[in-house]
């Protein structure tokens, strides 16, 4: 039983609960589903998934060092919303001036084509980025909980975002809505690699859709690195012991400055992939606050606790995943759309149970409340 | 003390630290060697605690000098001093409980590959570091949550060791491990000190002391008394020396009676690992101490006695009835009638920021109760006869519990416990850190209870006031209680003998073996 396979399964219960959970109702799902397993609704789902996903990922973070954040959705909205700009992909290239109180501020011209879009998603990218780390220097120099802190971080990025788009509008080059939320096979014929996507190696793989293939990359590029990084494993240590780790001499601040900024990054890809998804910015506040819910439901669902130390951001993508997959549930069965929060919550209340089993192994139980 | 000589790789001088009017170090000389054991002893509150927490840079002092061969340094932080060799194992574990062993062995500097913590090189660091310590057996996968308390040290050891130490302090180390793990350390230290390094060794246990140490320093009420090498001082003049404190504090005249019937009747507890049959009567009308080092299971003791715990083995019997409460609310109970005094006024026993009224009604409601509703002039009149018995200085009732001073939020504390009519009262250290005058009132306030016939059991750290106060005084060692002291035998000497697990002629007993089984 103290083998490193028993070691890593007992460790990683939580996780492994919402993966084996995932696969059961997708595969559920597939099979009552007219044209499962067909890549198209795979496309479908995973272009559904994408933002949540996201989102999930950026609230992990936060809540590993046992905090909340409840700026994700707002923050992913206000890029969703910069991005309607900065990604239409005007021909001409695309002014960037800025009105506040009546005041025109001009910043240039971002220039039309592929450079202009590619600069266009670095600009929206590097505004998740500063969000977040706006919210990191909230919490660690201003001395606030994050959920607090947050709180009026999050308001301010819905009163850019309302700023931005009074009313939803603005447009997402074609092209590259087109090449990110379809099959790897359209991906290739829109931006000319891999002959068009006929070349023959290419085949078993073009049906993979491109949403899927870049939350994998995100999370192996982004998350993998990061919890073993310095850094990382300093926001462990602050959601186990925040006082051993401070004795330990790790850099508690630097760390929280990391995790939030990381955050916001995640936070931005989201934001980025709705506005593609949508061709549009839409500043909806009741859309960002139900994001910001779902991404804690989906972190809880993924394993991690609400405790902090102990989870990860690959969980809370199949936290994500559940969750939405439950929705998908209701179109297949044609259920009234107004009891999905009810078993939204049964779900959530049943997944989060499991990870409290723990509480009647204490044997002394003033530590349950410390 | 012995002169510091070249030898010396630590010396302090000096050395002078107040926490408030508590003196806790007063101008301390001191040095130790590479390649010595230095043993450091002292009973509870001597200072010894500070001293190493100087050492370690988690305090600065007021005044004084640390030189590392021959350099001064000022330490502002742990780090600092580990930078400069100096590692501590605490007797509060600084382990990180969601982190895997291996991850806490690195903790501070993890070998890293392409700038990313190299897990593999980690775990084969954790495993190297494991078996030096000979616990070749704990899996550095394992989160240290997951490991059982001496385990816990073990792999803390491993860690200090992992930051290659010129000198070791111990404080404690051992207190928690099992005999074989014991002997693993010894064999460790014999390595490290044969290795030049100098490590100071801090433990209750003085067979152990015995068995270690090459040299040994004894302290009494934040003063260093003496330095002597092994062999030098016998076991009885050594519990000589830790002794001896200027008595100023009076108590109340303890009632000559024969001893009365129990009350609360402990029969074989059992706990974990923590408390081991324990038996102990308490009568009604009688105070009744505990005593002993810290740690050795008193307070555990009371968390027993007050629901607080699970998983207990033995009996408890309040006024001839079994009883064994699940809960805290099931304890104070009108069957049962118990009420704990806890350790921590700040964590356990008041709610601070609410009001005195609230904090002193919060245990009684039940008896201040119209229909549904607190009834507020019942409240009013409770709360004024509890300020009232126990003399509380209080501006407005009103007011933040906070905004007394430490003696009187104790007594606030204590005030709300007497306001559920308790018939037995566990008092857990409720002097510490109060003022003499509060003290004092305190112990009269326990004969006053007493004769009108609650049972006390009443720990504390102080030996003084177990002697002034107490009937009788159960000596606790490693979970047990060794001795049982009582009348005339109730003596300073006997009681840290006792503590010790020593006869007062100096003899240890072997170590238990079936204790740690």
């Amino acid at each position: 039983m103290h083998s490193d396979f028993a070691i890593r399964v007992r460790q990683n219960f939580g996780f492994l609960t919402a993966v084996v959970l995932f696969c059961v109702v997708y595969l559920l799902y597939h099979v009552s589903h007219p044209k499962g397993f067909s890549s198209a609704v795979l496309i479908q789902n995973s272009n559904e998934v994408f933002t949540l996903a996201m989102v999930a990922m950026a609230q992990t973070v936060p809540v590993l060092m046992a905090g909340l954040d409840l700026s994700v959705g707002a923050l992913m909205t206000m890029v969703d919303c910069f991005a309607s700009y900065l990604l239409s992909g005007a021909a001409g290239g695309t002014p960037l001036n800025i009105d506040v109180i009546g005041i025109r501020f001009s910043l240039g011209t971002l220039p039309g084509g592929i450079p202009g879009l590619l600069l266009g998603l670095v600009m929206c990218l590097g505004i998740g980025t500063l969000g977040g780390l706006v919210n990191g220097i909230v919490v660690v120099y201003g001395r606030i909980q994050p959920i607090i802190a947050t709180l009026a971080t999050g308001a301010i990025y819905i009163g850019i975002a309302l700023h931005l788009r009074p009313q939803p509008g603005g447009k997402i080059d074609e092209d590259l809505n087109w090449a990110l939320t379809n099959s790897l096979g359209d991906f290739a014929s829109t931006v000319h690699i891999f002959h068009d996507g006929a070349a023959s190696w290419f085949a078993p793989f073009a049906w993979i859709p491109t949403p899927f293939l870049l939350l994998a990359v995100i999370a192996l590029i982004v998350w993998v690195p990061f919890k073993r990084s310095v850094a990382g494993r300093t926001v462990y240590a602050i959601g186990s012991a925040e006082g051993a780790a401070y004795m330990s001499g790790l850099a508690i601040d630097r760390a929280k400055l990391v995790a939030f900024t990381l955050g916001g990054f995640l936070a931005g890809c989201g934001g980025v992939f709705l506005a593609i998804q949508t061709s549009s910015g839409n500043a909806d506040i009741p859309q960002a606050g139900a994001y910001t819910l779902n991404s804690i439901a989906s972190v809880v669902i993924g394993g991690t606790s609400l405790l902090g130390g102990t989870g990860g951001a690959v969980g809370s993508i199949f936290g994500a995943l559940i969750l939405r997959v439950i929705s998908f549930f209701f179109r297949v069965f044609d259920i009234a759309p107004l009891l999905q929060p009810l078993f939204e919550g049964i779900i959530l209340l049943a997944a989060v149970s499991i990870g409290a089993l723990r509480v009647l192994r204490v044997k002394n139980t003033l530590e349950l409340f410390r | 003390m012995a002169g510091a000589t070249e030898t010396d790789f630590l010396v302090l001088s000096g050395i002078s630290k107040r926490y408030g009017g508590v003196r806790a170090l007063e101008n301390v000389d001191f040095a130790c060697a590479r390649g010595r054991i230095h043993a450091v002893l002292g009973e509870n509150g001597a200072g010894k605690s500070t001293l190493i927490k100087v050492v370690a840079g988690v305090v600065q002092p007021d005044s004084g000098s640390i030189k590392l061969e021959g350099v001064p340094y000022q330490f502002r932080n742990p780090a600092e001093a580990t930078a400069a060799g100096i590692v501590c194992v605490f007797q509060e574990l600084s382990l990180i409980p969601d982190l895997t062993v291996a991850d806490n062995i690195s903790i501070s500097a993890p070998p890293k590959r392409f700038g990313l913590i190299d897990s593999r090189a980690q775990r084969r660091r954790a495993e190297q570091l494991l078996a030096e310590v000979g616990c070749e057996d704990v899996n550095p996968l394992l989160r240290v949550h997951d490991l059982p308390l001496s385990r816990r040290q073990m792999v803390e050891i491993a860690k200090a060791l992992g930051q290659r130490p010129k000198l070791l302090i111990l404080d404690e180390a051992t207190s928690a491990l099992t005999s074989a793990d014991v002997e693993r350390v010894y064999a460790l230290l014999a390595r490290l000190k044969a290795a030049n390094v100098a490590i100071l060794y801090i433990s209750h246990r003085m067979h152990e002391v015995d068995a270690l140490a090459d040299r040994a320093s004894v302290f009494r009420n934040g003063r260093h008394i003496e330095t002597f090498d092994k062999g030098a001082r016998s076991t009885s003049e050594i519990v000589q020396l830790m002794i001896g404190r200027d008595i100023s504090t009076q108590y109340p005249p303890k009632p000559e009676r024969p001893r009365p019937a129990p009350a609360l009747k402990i029969e074989k507890l059992g706990w974990e690992n923590r408390l081991q049959s324990v038996s102990l009567d308490v009568g009604a009308g009688e105070i009744v101490g505990l005593g002993g080092l810290d740690g050795q299971g008193q307070k555990m003791l009371l968390l027993a006695l007050f629901g607080v715990l699970r998983g207990l083995t033995g009996t408890i019997t309040v006024n001839g009835r079994v009883v064994r409460p699940g809960s805290p609310s099931q304890a104070k109970a009108s069957g049962v009638g118990i009420a704990l005094v806890p350790e921590d006024r700040k964590t356990e026993g008041l709610m601070l920021p609410m009001s005195i009224t609230d904090n002193l009604a919060i245990a009684s409601l039940k008896n201040l109760l119209s229909g549904p509703f607190v009834d507020a002039g019942k409240e009013q009149r409770a709360v004024e006869a509890g300020i009232e018995r126990l003399r509380i200085k209080v501006g407005n009732r009103t007011d933040a519990v906070t905004t007394l001073s430490g003696g009187n939020q104790q007594k606030v504390v204590i005030a709300k416990w007497l306001m559920t009519e308790p018939r037995i009262i566990l008092l857990n250290d409720p002097t510490r850190g109060i003022d003499v005058g509060t003290k004092q009132e305190l112990y009269r306030l326990m004969r006053e209870l007493a004769d009108q016939g609650a049972a006390i059991l009443f720990y504390s750290t102080d030996y003084d006031e177990l002697i002034g106060c107490c009937d009788r005084v159960g000596i606790m060692y490693d979970g047990r209680i060794v001795r049982e002291l009582a009348g005339a035998d109730l003596n300073e000497t006997n009681i840290i003998a006792s503590s010790l697990n020593i006869d007062s002629a100096g003899n240890a007993p072997a170590r238990n073996e079936a204790a740690h089984a």
